[in-house]
């Protein structure tokens, strides 16, 4: 392996560490390999998520999220390579055969993507994707299947689901697309659901609708859930815990009531710097940090962040371990900002 | 009619289109700008915010006469644009550039980043290959780009900021009096995104560029502008100096956008939970008669259905359409979220 794996097999322990982990994650590592080149899409994340909670990845384009997120389910095409381990309920999913796999997909983790309009099939009424679904992870008889299907659509809140059931996915708004796929997600009654950006393509209305619904399902079904998203705003708002990503690996992770209000990693400072606010004055300029995020196919040693970092410093050619530093509050940082509130950073 | 300080007058455009119904689809009208009417002074910034469907974009493209709107008055410049014939009118858009969404497909993927920045300076006769070439130089060294090393590569060699940067200063080639700008930081990451609305802060404060910048962000048009134009389904339901309407919005819309934001509070760090509104948004198609909010709104009465609210001004050149508007207390979802 050519990149610099120091300090980042450190195994990420919570809090509450005796009671057992729905899904363990131990130093996940994809690349992409080509005939010229490999991409280094994760490289080394690992992270633990307990039954029943929510837990939002947030990161920039290319820091790794949603591979990751798609090697969880084995989702990613064959020129991927993916090493290390991911533990759902005791099973390693790691290098599981795909009739194993895909038997399992759907039954214990399911996926709600981005863009409804193009993970719908436009030619079938959505009440026939729905009974797929079911019937697919189930011995259900077909007017069983049909009734799950209306009780899904009744779960996820769509409005006249009887007659919804005989639409076709052009005759749905965005929102209500994305609540379908949401049903469909919900077939088999998976343990642990990921949602990739499942809102970013949805007016900020629509945005609070689909994430009150998603809070109200796993509180009421004991879902665990991984939100995707590059909105740092709408993790803070629904997530109870949250890891922030860059350049393939987890830089900082804590509960998102200790992460937004005592930042330590420099990354994340910079992240919530440069965000619009609705309490800052008009025509101001925003802190932003120089550069661009690493190339993947050719990180630099030690902390990748390190070229657009005012604190760094020679330390900073060996790469930080990600350790928990803090009670519950980890981070990858020779150089953590001191604590203070996150009043300093975003002003 | 209009005062001589205003840059841009828009005066009741109106934009329908024809949608014709094939394949199962309903045919009708969508009207997707209603009698919209606002000004923007030199040097102003005017935001423009709603959701998808609401006109933002129509009305841009209304603006700059493609299409021209059904009716009504664009006056830019002292010029009234929807009487202009073809040359004049290319004249016009001189000094009115506009910047889109999605920097990859703005940009001819074949030419280099020089060739693309020249390409306005030729078209409006900018006399003399080295003149334009060192105005070239000037104008990437200005949105932050490297003349050497970006300058002979191609859209697809550039990161999606890089791209917006030269969308930018293809705008800005012509020294223009107004930039449109429509979702034109949208599609980048967060850091890349400061990055680019610091350079359009920037080019205001040194060059005096007016904007009119659409998005459906409201944090970041609160960002950028002196006053926000907030429109609902084609019509402009509220506007205002960007102080008072995000502080005290009067138009119940406006509070329900403001409320749906997740974010931060910049002080404490604790998070904001959103209050959704609740339904979908009606059919474009087939709008509610009256005011076209009142399906989703909490204030909505009997007067709302059947009486269309007129624009008023409630506070210091705050107006809403709105026959029920916000009173002092504020926001009726807000309010109850408090609690």
């Amino acid at each position: 392996m050519s990149i610099d794996r120091a300090g980042n097999d450190v195994l990420v322990t919570d809090p509450e560490s005796a009671t057992r982990s729905l899904l363990e994650v131990t130093d996940l590592r994809v690349y992409f390999a080509s005939a010229r080149q490999r991409v280094h899409a994760v490289n080394g994340l690992s992270y633990r998520l307990q039954a029943g909670r929510m837990l939002a990845i947030v990161g920039e384009s290319g820091s790794g999220k949603s591979v990751s997120a798609r090697a969880l389910l084995g989702l990613l095409p064959h020129t991927a390579q993916v090493s290390g381990s991911v533990r759902f309920d005791g099973t390693e999913l790691v290098g599981l055969p795909e009739r194993e796999m895909r038997r399992r997909r759907g039954a214990d983790i399911a996926m709600v993507f981005q863009d409804p309009a193009r993970s719908l099939n436009p030619t079938m009424r959505i009440g026939t994707q729905i009974t797929e679904a079911v019937r697919a992870h189930s011995d259900l008889d077909r007017n069983a299947a049909r009734d799950r299907a209306v009780e899904l659509l009744r779960l996820v809140r769509l409005a006249a689901p009887q007659r919804r059931f005989f639409e076709y996915p052009h005759q749905l708004s965005g929102g209500m697309r994305q609540r379908v796929m949401i049903a469909i997600a919900l077939a088999a009654s998976p343990r642990l659901l990921v949602a990739d950006e499942a809102t970013t393509a949805l007016d900020v209305t629509t945005q609070a609708q689909i994430m009150e619904l998603l809070l109200e399902l796993q509180q009421r079904l004991g879902m665990a859930v991984i939100m995707i998203t590059h909105d740092l705003g709408l993790a803070a708002s629904y997530a109870q815990d949250v890891i922030v990503m860059y350049a393939g690996r987890a830089v900082e992770y804590a509960q998102a009531s200790t992460l937004f209000t005592r930042v330590r990693m420099p990354y994340t400072r910079a992240l919530l710097g440069a965000l619009p606010q609705l309490e800052r004055e008009p025509h101001t300029l925003l802190p932003v940090i120089p550069g661009q995020p690493p190339d993947l196919s050719a990180l630099p040693a030690g902390c990748p962040f390190r070229p657009r970092c005012d604190a760094a410093s020679d330390d900073c050619a060996t790469a930080p371990p990600f350790a928990e530093h803090e009670p519950g509050h980890w981070w990858a940082c020779w150089h953590p900002a001191e604590e203070t509130s996150q009043d300093g950073a975003s002003r | 009619m209009t005062a001589v300080d205003q840059l841009l007058s828009v005066r009741n455009v109106e934009q329908r289109f024809t949608a014709r119904g094939t394949g199962g689809l309903k045919s009708g009208v969508v009207h997707a700008v209603s009698n919209v009417s606002f000004d923007i002074r030199a040097g102003e910034t005017l935001g423009v915010v709603g959701e998808t469907g609401s006109g933002k974009s129509t009305l841009a493209r209304a603006i700059l006469q493609s299409p021209r709107p059904q009716s009504g008055e664009v006056v830019f410049e002292g010029a009234e644009l929807t009487r202009l014939r073809r040359r004049a009118l290319v004249a016009a858009r001189k000094n009115l550039q506009m910047v889109f969404q999605d920097p990859f497909g703005s940009l001819n993927p074949r030419w280099r980043v020089t060739d693309l920045v020249e390409e306005p300076l030729a078209g409006f006769g900018v006399r003399g290959v080295a003149r334009r070439q060192a105005r070239v130089r000037e104008l990437l060294e200005l949105v932050g780009l490297d003349p050497d090393t970006h300058g002979r590569r191609r859209p697809r060699e550039l990161s999606g900021g890089q791209c917006q940067r030269v969308a930018i200063a293809r705008a800005l080639a012509l020294n223009p009096a107004l930039i449109i700008c429509d979702e034109a930081v949208s599609s980048l990451d967060v850091l890349i995104q400061a990055q680019v609305l610091n350079l359009f802060e920037q080019l205001r404060r040194e060059l005096g560029v007016s904007y009119l910048f659409i998005s459906h962000d409201l944090a970041l048009v609160r960002q950028v502008s002196d006053r926000v134009a907030v429109m609902h389904l084609g019509q402009l339901v509220e506007i205002g100096p960007a102080q008072g309407l995000y502080q005290r919005p009067l138009h119940p819309y406006t509070a329900a956008l403001l409320d749906s934001i997740p974010g931060l509070d910049p002080v404490t760090g604790r998070a904001r939970r959103p209050a959704p509104l609740p339904g979908e948004p009606p059919s474009p198609l087939h709008p509610p008669s009256g005011c076209r909010f009142r399906t989703r709104c909490p204030l909505a009465q009997q007067r709302c259905a059947d009486e269309e609210p007129a624009l008023r001004e409630l506070a210091p050149g705050q107006q809403v359409a709105c026959h029920f508007p916000l009173d002092q207390q504020g926001s009726p979802f807000r309010d109850a979220k408090a609690s």
